[in-house]
Formats: C-alpha cells, sequence, structure tokens
C-alpha cells in the first residue's frame, strides 16, 4: 500500500510534478542494452588485474615484478613506487572532504599494507587468463606486523599503531604520542551532568554494530586509455565523473583538462562509488604499456578492498522527566574508519539528536584507524549507527515511562524553530507529520500475535546541494534535450525530465534527458548525498527557465512588442499586448521551427551552487515474529513514511524508501564483516555476506509526505538517504518487544537470539 | 591448450563460437557473441544477474561452461522483446518502476520470465521464493514482486484471449 498524504487533487496546478511517466532509459535496462561499467571495450585493448595484500598489517619490504614481465602478452606491471608522492591535501568531494594523500595510498599501498586486499601492484595483460598468472609472478616481499581490528582494541593505549603521523585532532592539547585516534568531535549544550542527576527517569545502553558494505550488485570497472601526449580517456562506473577526473589528475599529478571522463550506467553505488579505486591504477598501466586498459573488480575484491561503512560502539544515556520530556542525553560514539581517518563519525555526532529538542546535551564522537578496508561513504553516512543506540535506549525510555513509542518521539520531536544539536534552526520540516502518519496507518493497529513485537524508530538526514551544472537544448521539431553532469543511479533522469517538462511546458516524453561526459557539460558535483533531484534539479529548471525568456523574446520580436508583453504558459507564449489585437499564441514548437531565423539556436547552460536543502525525516515501524526454537526473525509488516519535500517522481520516491528500508534490514538481521584472528574477512562473498533476498521481506507500506522545500523551485528535498537511518532501531526494538529481551549488538542473528532468549529463561 | 568449437541456439538463433574449457557460459555470451545484457555481479551463483534460460531452464551462467552449452537453447535478456514489443514482464517492470539502477534488472526479468513459463498464477510467497536467487540492492523488491505479479494477470488474459 502507498500513499501521498496532503497532496491536493489537482495537483497544485502542475502537469507533470508530481506524475509517473515510464522512465526515459527504462528500455535500455529491461532490454539488456544500457552499458554499465564492465561492459565497455576498446580496439586493442589490455586486460588487467590488481594484486592484494594478504596481510591485515604489513610493511612491503620489496615488489619485484621481473618474472611477470617476462611472462609473454604482460605489458606493464605498476606498484607504488610508480605513483607519485603527494602532499597532505583535503579536497572536498560529495559528501566529506578526502586526504588527497589518504586516497592515493589507498588506490595503492607505499612502505605499507594496511589491510588485507590493499592494493600493492597491478598488471596488464594481452587476455585475463594471462594478467591472472602474471599477478603470481610478481613477488611481494612483506614483514607482517601486528594487526588491530576491533574500533576499542584500536584505542587502547598498546594497540599496534597504524600511522606515525596521527596525532589526535580536536583534542585541547596535541598528544605526545601518535595512535589511531584521528580525531575527536564534540557538540554540547547546556549542562548535562547537572540535568541527568536531576531527572526523574534515566536509561541507558551501549550498542554495537558492525561494519557493513553497501553491496551494490555491480562490481567497479573502468576502461582507462591515456596517449603518449598525456591526453587521458576513461569510461567508468561511478557516482560522480567529475569527482574521478579530479581524483584521477590529483591522484598521478595532471592536469584536469587533460582528462576526460564519460560515464557508464552505473549498477549501484549507495556511497561506495563516491571514490576512486581502479580509475587511477588503470590510467598508469595505460601510460606505462601504450593500450586501453580494463580493469574489473571481482565480488571477493568489492568486499575486501572497497566500502565499507563503520563498525561502532554507541554509548547512550538519556534523562527525562515522569511526563516524558527529556531533559538530558549523552551519547558517545566510537567508529572503525578504515586504514585511514574519516569515518563517518562526524556526522554521525550532527544527527545524533536531530530528530529531538533536547536542552541539555554532550554528544562525542571518535574516528579511529584500524587494519579494515578504508570506509567509504553509505547512505546517510554514520546516521544509522547513531540511531540505532538513541533509538533503542528511546525504546527503553518508553518503556520504562509506560508510555507509547510514538507519542514519546511525538513529545520531544523537532518542529520549525527549534535549534538542531548541530546548529541551525529547523524551517518547513515535517517530522511530525511523518510520526502522526504512523499512527494513521492502519498497520498500526493490526493485532500481534504470540513471539511477534512492533518497533518503532524515527531518522534523520541533512540532504545536500552544491555544485551542478545543466543544460537544455530546444531542437527545431519542438523537442528539448537536458543535459545534466550526474550519473543516474535511481531514475534521476525521470526527475530532470520531468522538471524541465513542467518548467517548458511541453510534455515529459518530449524532453530526453542526457547525462554527459566531463568535455560536454559544466561541472557537477558527485551523485549523492540526496543532491541530484535538488541542486542538479534546480539547475534544469534555471535552465528550462532561460530557454523560455529567449523563446518569449522571440515572439515579442515576432509580435513586435516588448517581452514584458508576452506570457508563457503551457507551452506556449500568449500576447498580452492589447494593441496587437487578437494574436494567436506561439507554441514552442512553432517558435522552434523558425528559431534560425529569430536569433538562431534556443539553449541555454546554467552553473550554480545550490543552498537551501531540505532536511529529510522518516518514522518507521516494523513488526517482526521471533522463532523461539531458532531465533530467527521475521519480518511480517513494515511501515515507512517520510517528509519528502516534494514528489518529483512518485513512484522512485517510493522506491528510495523501500530501498533504503531493505538495505536497513539487512543491517539489523544478516550483514557484517567477519574476520579470522589473522585479520583476514571470511565472509567476502554473497552466500555468506547475506543481504536480504526477496523472500527475507514483506511489502515495504509506504507514506509520502509532502511540506514542499521553499527554497526548490518544485519543493524537492533529497530522498535517498533518509530512510536507512531508522530500520536498525526499527527491526531490534521490534524484537525487543517481541521476546522481552534488549539486543544491542547487531546483527541479530539466530544464534544470539537464541542465546538471549535462553539467558532470560 | 586448444579452443573448442561450440553451436548453440541462442535467442532463437544458432550461434557458433570458439572457446576456452575454463570459460564461462557468462563470459562467452558477453567477449565472444556481445550480450552483455547478462551481468557478473558475483561470479559465484549468488546473486542471480547472470541468469539465463537453458533448455527451459533456469542457470546461473556463471556456473555453466561455455563448452557446456553444445547444442543447447539459450534465452537471454536481449531475446526478451520480439521485434521491438516488449515481454509483459519487461513493461511491467517499467510501469511500475521495479527498477531503480537497473543492473540486477535483466537477471530478474530472466528469473521471472522462466516461474511465469512454467507457472502461470504464482502467489505472492512462490514468486518471492522463486526470485530469492535474484539480489537487487536497490528497490527492496516491493515494486519487483508487484511488476511480476501484474506481468502474470496479463499473460493469463492474452493466453484466456488466444
Amino acid at each position: 500500500m502507498s500513499d501521498v498524504l496532503d497532496r491536493p487533487e489537482t495537483g497544485e496546478g502542475f502537469h507533470s510534478v508530481g506524475t509517473r511517466p515510464i522512465r526515459p532509459d527504462g528500455i535500455e535496462k529491461v532490454t539488456g542494452r544500457a552499458a554499465f561499467g564492465a561492459d565497455f571495450v576498446m580496439p586493442g585493448m589490455l586486460y588487467g588485474r590488481i594484486k592484494r595484500s594478504p596481510h591485515a598489517h604489513a610493511k612491503i619490504v620489496s615488489v619485484d615484478a621481473r618474472k611477470a614481465l617476462a611472462l609473454p602478452g604482460v605489458k606493464a606491471v605498476v606498484s607504488g613506487a610508480d605513483f607519485p608522492d603527494l602532499a597532505d591535501e583535503l579536497i572536498e568531494g560529495g559528501e566529506a572532504a578526502s586526504s588527497m594523500r589518504d586516497l592515493a595510498w589507498n588506490v595503492m599501498a607505499r612502505q605499507k599494507a594496511l589491510y588485507e586486499g590493499h592494493a600493492v601492484a597491478a598488471v596488464a595483460a594481452t587476455s585475463p587468463t594471462i594478467a591472472e598468472a602474471a599477478l603470481d609472478l610478481i613477488e611481494v616481499t612483506y614483514e607482517p606486523l601486528p594487526h588491530v581490528i576491533d574500533v576499542e582494541d584500536a584505542m587502547a593505549p598498546n594497540a599496534p599503531v597504524l600511522h606515525a603521523h596521527i596525532f589526535t585532532e580536536g583534542l585541547e592539547e596535541r598528544p605526545k604520542l601518535p595512535s589511531n585516534i584521528a580525531r575527536k568531535h564534540q557538540f554540547v549544550r547546556g549542562d548535562v551532568d547537572a540535568a541527568l542527576a536531576a531527572a526523574d527517569v534515566v536509561v541507558e545502553g551501549r550498542y554495537t554494530t558492525k561494519s557493513v558494505h553497501q553491496g551494490y550488485i555491480e562490481p567497479h570497472a573502468c576502461v582507462a586509455s591515456m596517449g603518449p601526449d598525456g591526453q587521458g580517456q576513461i569510461w567508468s562506473s561511478s557516482q560522480g565523473h567529475f569527482m574521478v577526473r579530479t581524483y584521477c589528475a590529483k591522484v598521478l599529478k595532471l592536469d584536469i583538462s587533460d582528462l576526460r571522463v564519460t560515464p557508464a550506467e552505473i549498477g549501484g553505488g549507495f556511497g561506495g562509488k563516491t571514490t576512486v579505486y581502479l580509475e587511477p591504477v588503470a590510467l598508469l598501466l595505460s601510460r606505462h604499456a601504450g593500450a586501453p586498459v580494463k580493469l574489473v573488480m571481482s565480488r571477493d575484491e568489492v568486499f575486501r578492498a572497497t566500502g565499507p561503512t563503520s563498525g561502532g560502539v554507541i554509548e547512550v544515556k538519556l534523562g527525562a522527566k515522569k511526563d516524558g520530556t527529556i531533559t538530558a542525553a549523552e551519547v558517545t560514539l566510537k567508529f572503525q574508519a578504515g586504514a585511514f581517518p574519516g569515518s563517518p563519525v562526524g556526522t554521525a555526532c550532527m544527527t545524533a539528536l536531530a530528530c529531538y529538542d533536547i536542552p541539555n546535551f554532550r554528544i562525542v564522537g571518535w574516528d579511529v584507524v584500524t587494519n579494515s578496508p578504508k570506509t567509504a561513504a553509505y547512505r546517510a553516512p554514520g546516521a544509522p549507527i547513531s540511531a540505532f543506540g538513541v533509538e533503542s535506549a528511546m525504546d527503553d525510555l518508553a518503556l520504562k515511562l509506560g508510555m507509547d513509542p510514538v507519542d514519546l518521539r511525538d513529545k520531544n520531536g523537532a518542529r520549525d524553530g527549534v535549534k538542531a544539536a548541530y546548529g541551525p534552526t529547523f524551517q518547513n520540516i515535517g517530522f511530525l507529520q511523518a510520526l502522526h502518519a504512523l499512527k494513521q496507518h492502519p498497520n498500526y493497529d493490526v493485532p500481534l500475535g504470540p513471539n511477534q513485537g512492533r518497533g518503532i524508530a524515527v531518522g534523520f538526514w541533512f540532504n545536500v546541494g552544491g555544485e551542478s551544472t545543466a543544460a537544455v537544448h530546444i531542437g527545431e521539431d519542438g523537442t528539448a534535450t537536458v543535459v545534466t553532469g550526474n550519473p543516474d543511479i535511481g531514475g534521476s533522469r525521470a526527475s530532470m525530465a520531468i522538471m524541465a517538462a513542467e518548467t517548458l511546458g511541453i510534455s515529459v516524453e518530449d524532453v530526453r534527458p542526457v547525462v554527459a561526459d566531463t568535455a560536454s557539460i559544466g561541472y557537477s558535483m558527485l551523485t549523492g548525498g540526496s543532491r541530484t533531484t535538488f541542486a542538479t534539479g534546480m539547475a534544469v529548471v534555471r535552465a528550462a527557465e532561460k530557454v523560455v525568456e529567449n523563446l518569449k523574446a522571440r515572439a515579442a520580436k515576432i509580435w513586435d512588442t516588448s517581452p514584458e508583453n508576452v506570457e508563457w504558459s503551457a507551452g506556449k507564449a500568449h500576447c498580452l499586448d492589447a494593441s496587437k489585437g487578437e494574436q494567436k499564441p506561439l507554441t514552442l514548437k512553432g517558435l522552434a521551427a523558425q528559431s534560425a531565423r529569430t536569433g538562431g539556436p534556443v539553449s541555454a547552460e546554467v552553473s550554480l551552487n545550490a543552498q537551501g536543502a531540505g532536511p529529510g525525516f522518516a518514522a518507521h515501524m516494523c513488526d517482526v515474529e521471533v522463532d523461539p526454537e531458532t531465533g530467527h526473525v521475521t519480518v511480517l509488516r513494515y511501515t515507512a513514511t517520510q517528509d519528502v519535500g516534494r514528489a518529483i517522481h512518485p513512484s522512485y520516491v517510493e522506491g528510495q524508501m523501500q530501498g533504503g528500508v531493505a538495505q536497513g534490514v539487512g543491517w539489523a538481521l544478516n550483514e557484517e564483516y567477519i574476520y579470522d584472528s589473522e585479520g583476514r574477512m571470511e565472509n567476502a562473498g554473497f552466500l555468506d555476506y547475506r543481504v536480504p533476498v526477496a523472500s527475507d521481506l514483506p511489502m515495504i507500506d509506504t507514506v509520502m509526505i509532502e511540506v514542499p522545500n521553499p527554497r526548490h523551485p518544485y519543493g524537492a528535498k533529497g530522498v535517498g538517504e533518509a530512510p536507512i537511518v531508522p530500520p536498525l532501531a526499527a527491526v531490534a526494538n521490534a524484537v525487543r518487544r517481541a521476546i522481552g529481551v534488549r539486543m544491542p549488538d547487531l546483527p541479530l542473528s539466530p544464534p544470539k537470539i537464541r542465546a538471549a532468549i535462553d539467558a532470560a529463561r | 591448450m586448444s579452443k573448442i568449437h561450440v553451436t548453440a541456439v541462442v535467442n532463437g538463433d544458432t550461434a557458433e563460437f570458439l572457446t576456452d574449457p575454463g570459460t564461462t557460459l557468462l563470459d562467452a555470451l558477453r567477449d565472444e557473441l556481445g550480450l552483455t545484457g547478462s551481468k557478473e555481479g558475483c561470479g559465484s551463483g549468488d546473486c542471480g544477474a547472470c541468469s539465463v534460460i537453458v533448455d527451459g531452464r533456469l542457470v546461473c551462467s556463471c556456473l555453466m561452461l561455455a563448452a557446456e552449452a553444445e547444442g543447447h537453447r539459450i534465452e537471454t535478456i536481449e531475446g526478451m522483446a520480439h521485434s521491438g514489443d516488449l515481454h509483459p514482464l519487461q513493461q511491467k517492470f517499467l510501469e511500475h518502476a521495479a527498477l531503480q539502477c537497473g543492473f540486477c534488472t535483466p537477471g530478474l526479468l530472466v528469473a521471472a520470465k522462466a516461474l511465469l513459463d512454467t507457472n502461470p498464477d504464482p502467489t505472492e510467497e512462490e514468486t518471492r521464493y522463486w526470485l530469492a536467487g535474484n539480489l537487487c540492492r536497490c528497490t527492496g523488491y516491493d515494486k519487483v514482486i508487484r511488476a511480476v505479479l501484474d506481468a502474470a494477470a496479463v499473460l493469463r488474459q492474452e493466453r484466456r484471449a488466444a
């Protein structure tokens, strides 16, 4: 079941926004014609492979490629020594700043391998079989070092130190010794200790989550070609080809204008394709070999060397009055960053209490490096982890107070005018409406049977705007081409076409959206942070508006009047100048047909830096049944409500909500990185790293609340990330209510649940 | 190591290719025949993105050797639409917005066709279990299941009309 609340039947006068046309790239994707990363080939192309460290932590003593290079068919071998040295420079890219030196070292190890799967060398050969054989002939001598993967072990004073140059930032005094603690984050308001001491009721808990992978089904893939003139081309699957261009230029010290990156279709990313792993290696191999090089990861490599997000420890203490007013909150977060600093603990801190209006709080986060893959962004980075702790504690507070869990959140919920824990004051937010929709949903009143439980949890994500470019070109037949620089990861071509059609006043079918390469459209930040429909959509609307202004000026010329006397509506110019008598409106098609005579091509490109992204709030309700014999959890029903601003294409908004829920349910019940005592991942495949399959889930009921964002021409807010924030706690709270025991450690696997039930008996 | 000559019927047409003994059917389809609609998501039979139908049976083409295709009939996603007319499953996937990134979509469509070829009126539960071998990370399966059930209804109606 799926509903849109708060939308008048009229659709507020829109003819395209809010409709559900078939996506413009749909037929390509249901017929197998769409070209993804691994589908691209070039004449004379070589096949690359990457040699990876078998050790979780080791000094690289030497890399000897002589035997590999002697193998017939091998055209190039590169290792860390072939890459330029970089200064420690921070660069903005998508959702967080990255250190270019760390990024370069992650792409190819220098001096030390920092996790199992860390790239140490790469080869290009005339066939995949020869490349594979050559890998074994590259001789790497290691000196294994003690490793550490658990976040609290890594924080301990006697832990093996990954980087001699990391001295904890964010402390009052710079520490004297290096450690694995890269940074302390802190957000404080009021006097939390006094408020906790004065509280009528206090609940506290310690919760843990395991590292999980984004789990996109398409492994990373690219083809790169670099000529002797230093001009490079890349075809790859990523969340941003401009990001690929920038990062490759930095890692290899090239000029940005010497690189051209063409986006392939992307087979899922969820944040995990907001960085580069293969592209700089393929470029360097191509430069050495003098031929294009293709690199495609195996699933095993995807698990061992890309993603994941942090495992974390979350400590929460809440203080409240008897009536349920929360007076104090203390949250401590410890996150695995992987091999280099930059876990999402900062955003986890900022989002931890964002759903609530709490006068006294202290939120502390620790970013800790560990001998595991460098974490990459994963859908609302960090927020699901802190929300798991906070929302579990909220559920315990509701139980302790004897309050309905929705009412407790309603009483303390963020609303317009509330100053968020991370700084800004909320305006035009729909959190309470989302909560109320949960209570109004028929699922809220479905009676529960034995061993069944109902869990409530909520979540927040900022959503971002940022730099985007779009161009609108009108063909001489009156159809429109909309060009953007954002890979379409979940139907954004459809939303771009809808917004352009709405602004131009033509039908969506007459708009062809195109995702262009880096040389064919101006810069755009990557597809991430739930920014594309908001920011790139804004650029599309502004470009379409410029086209309309241009068409009005042409109509004015034809009518010999001023443009102010021309009105544009329903795809036509109307003459308002009474002195011209009754003028037949000029259609876009008609104006386009005579464009050559009225000033040339009708075309506009707009670059902007979109501000004013509206935050997303989600409220979820999950019903489970726990089998007391096996400990298996069945999700019976799932209801997701969310303030979506305005749903441009409602089906794809629902799809984002449902997809976020499914990923969150996997995180809650099944998914985890499992390491052996040597720090090697034991479940690097989809058989043992179990993402939800169709038979694991019920239908996922969605309710879209529309509180339009006044900073976007059609009211859009980002929608993709908020829905993964509540499910971890929604599932855990449902299990808590089904079995009567709080399960603080994810995933809630059957053996753990069996043990908890047995212990409680 | 000499190549093996293989003759098979692929999407109704005779196809001939040379293959190494260790090459998978998936790689032969993609690299020798240029049929890149079948995808490799795992290479171990866990994700279903490479699903094809061999003599009426649903198979992960990454788990079958290309040489084993000799003399068999293979259906891939490229053969699902006939002379430009989409199969009802393809049409319903579009109407229900049952794809987001689209990478698992060819495999899901082929697997769903294999279901409906043998069971024209599956329940939601039967559909979910049949498609449990096809991972989709984007959609949460809701719209996929609805699209398959809707396509099944269309196909039943078409059969009645025929």
